[in-house]
């Protein structure tokens, strides 16, 4: 086994230790095929003066149909998903399972990354303060589909013969479709999916989050890092290898305790940040709405803001993505529908309790305003706002940031893996190559600035989106009739309350 | 009149000797036993989405262990006294789940060993038996 990772390890090193320049060398390189996907992904349709994706309109189309088709069951399923969250109906003869809150919490801080703290300021940038009215409610009509997607991922997953379990869109769009006799096109789908989710776990889940971990910790020791993107890139490769291929567990255990107190830690000083710009609170909200609607100085106007703002918002909260029916597949649940309720908490976390209150941090900071912000981007203008109120913000922020990264890619690491495996079957060794293929990629995303890596990562997440969603029409009345059912029994007691 | 006894067993000494005690009480008076492992697990734990995916292949793996080396050992010894008994494991907290299997059980007394700790380490990791105590709802009867 070790003979291949060894020289693998050795051929990483030695590229990457070349010299500080290979970072242009790679950015010269990745250009072009970020040029090249995006024009394709990202096809865009002029209306009425903005330039609309058609992969987002895709989307939000989507949202949009499952929130009617599932009767708003965003708003109406929200308290049960939170009795079901508590544990009410948990059975104890079943105790000693993946719970509902920990499926919820693994696929959280799979989400919550540095999208929410990076991502918005660079929605807010492009798209204008009104972006963010437009990502509250892409987060809103995400809950459909997340709950959707997550319902299909547990019904259709595999259970392998040693009791643990696969699943995921790949598995849902195969089965599905089969049952609908469509076998061969089913296959497809399902197998282009598996090669999407990959690629992604490479671009969003890997390489976008080790670039944004390395800028946060470049700004804040001032810049002492600039050209060794490729040093912090190997030492983050090395803790992920150590994690996924090591099986240092006590790695991963620590982070997913301290992701949720990070989180927590982030939202209670956005909210103190927030109130002690309380002066510029009422400008900052009606920025919002304004901007909203008639998209002041944002390309394209108020339709300009509203796509910045659901591109972004999918980007965080991954709903269509599929990936998130990947990890709550994991469940022992007899009911489907129930990892559908709960995972509709995720774009509401996310989204728009988490992305809204950075939205509003760099609002009320006005950090947004060229003339004091000067030319930060993405995380380092989330960490200015910050600054603004507590001078040693930036500290806590690019640990919390760099927690955050390396959760993300420690899950989407898994999402990738069982692409990899729908596709090369559950062989070990096999599955040693890709984890070491997905820590090179670490190292990789520290060397490549922002511009193109965004540009390849986005594309990426947004094309698995296309087959998602599609078996997502195709399957819904399947999920719709699950609900339906569910919400019989639930009235009529036969599905019973423990606490 | 007792009808129903729940031996709380954890495989130390403690537990041995509650085991023996409660051997004393119920043999030939017709009282039924359920003798309950309870392994420690909480729902709200963080864990990784490979942690999950394998979870319950490790429950069966922690429930098989806890048969073999706890339960199993004390259902022998029970065998040979006439006794009616139960065996239970079952993950969760400890204090809980006891008192919930005891309610579940109907049981009207709960039997359980200490471990004899003292100073800082029943500060730091606290007790079974002295929660119990504080929260049960039956009488319980702790063996030293």
């Amino acid at each position: 086994m070790h003979r291949f990772i060894l020289p693998l390890l050795l051929s990483l090193l030695f590229i990457t230790s070349a010299h500080a320049g290979i970072d242009e060398a790679i950015n010269n390189m990745t250009k072009p095929i970020a040029v090249l996907i995006g024009q394709i992904v990202f096809f865009k349709i002029p209306i009425f003066g903005a330039q609309l994706p058609v992969v987002v309109l895709w989307l939000v189309a989507g949202a949009v149909f499952f929130t009617f088709y599932m009767g708003f069951v965003n708003l109406r399923g929200f308290k049960h998903a939170i009795q079901l969250v508590r544990g009410d109906y948990a059975d104890p003869d079943s105790a000693g399972e993946v719970s509902h809150f920990q499926a919820l919490a693994t696929a959280v801080s799979g989400t919550v990354g540095i999208g929410n703290i990076g991502g918005v300021a660079v929605a807010v940038t492009v798209g204008g303060a009104g972006a963010t009215f437009w990502l509250i409610v892409a987060g809103f009509l995400g809950m459909s589909t997340k709950f959707v997607e997550c319902t299909l991922g547990v019904k259709y997953r595999n259970e392998n013969p040693d009791g643990s379990v696969s699943g995921g869109p790949m598995y849902y769009l195969k089965k599905g479709f089969a049952d609908r006799g469509m076998e061969g096109f089913g296959k497809f789908i399902g197998t282009f999916y598996a090669i999407g989710i990959f690629i992604g776990a490479l671009g969003i889940g890997n390489m976008f989050q080790s670039n944004q971990a390395y800028v946060q910790l470049n700004h804040v020791t001032g810049g002492a890092l600039d050209g060794l993107g490729w040093l912090v890139g190997l030492v983050l490769a090395a803790v992920v290898f150590s994690v996924i291929i090591g099986g240092i567990k006590s790695i991963a255990k620590v982070t997913e305790k301290v992701v949720p107190f990070m989180a927590v830690f982030y939202c209670l000083f956005a909210l103190i940040v927030i109130f002690l710009n309380y002066a510029t609170i009422p400008q900052a909200v009606a920025n919002i709405f304004t901007g909203a609607f008639t998209g002041e100085g944002v390309t394209g106007g108020a339709l300009g803001a509203m796509i910045i703002g659901f591109q972004r918002a999918v980007f965080s909260n991954e709903a269509g993505i599929g990936s998130a029916s990947i990890a709550h597949a994991a469940v022992r649940t007899d009911e489907p529908v129930t990892e559908g309720y709960v995972s509709l908490l995720e774009p509401f976390i996310d989204t728009i309790v988490i992305c809204t209150i950075t939205a509003l941090v760099i609002g009320t900071s006005q950090v947004a305003d060229p003339s004091f912000a000067g030319d930060a981007k993405g995380i380092a203008m989330t960490s200015l706002a910050f600054e603004r109120q507590f001078s040693w913000f930036p500290y806590p922020l690019a640990f919390a940031a760099i927690l955050f990264a390396f959760s993300t890619m420690i899950s989407w690491s898994y999402y990738g893996l069982k692409g990899w495996t729908y596709m090369f079957g559950e062989d070990e060794k096999g599955q040693t190559i890709y984890k070491v293929i997905f820590c090179g990629f670490v190292a990789l995303g520290c060397m490549v600035q922002l511009g193109p890596l965004l540009d390849i990562s986005d594309a990426l997440v947004f094309l698995i989106c296309v087959p998602n969603i599609l078996g997502l029409y195709f399957l819904a009345p399947v999920v719709r009739a699950e609900m339906n059912s569910y919400l019989a029994r639930l009235e009529s007691g036969e599905i019973k309350k423990f606490k | 009149m007792t009808q129903c006894m729940l031996l709380a067993v954890d495989g130390s000494q403690g537990g041995d000797r509650a085991l023996e005690y409660s051997i004393a009480q119920v043999k030939d008076r017709g009282i039924k036993l359920v003798v309950a492992y309870v392994i420690e697990w909480s729902p709200y734990s963080f864990n990784t989405p490979e942690e999950n995916a394998e979870r319950h292949k490790r429950r069966e793996g922690e429930i098989s262990r806890a048969k073999k080396t706890i339960i199993d050992p004390a259902m022998e010894k029970l065998a040979g006294h006439n006794i009616k008994a139960e065996s239970i494991v079952r993950h969760g907290a400890p204090v809980e789940t006891l008192n919930e299997l005891a309610k579940k059980h109907n049981v009207d007394q709960i039997v359980i060993g200490r471990r004899g700790q003292s100073g800082i380490k029943s500060l730091l990791f606290g007790s079974v038996a002295g929660s119990l105590i504080q929260t049960s709802e039956v009488p319980i009867t702790v063996v030293p």
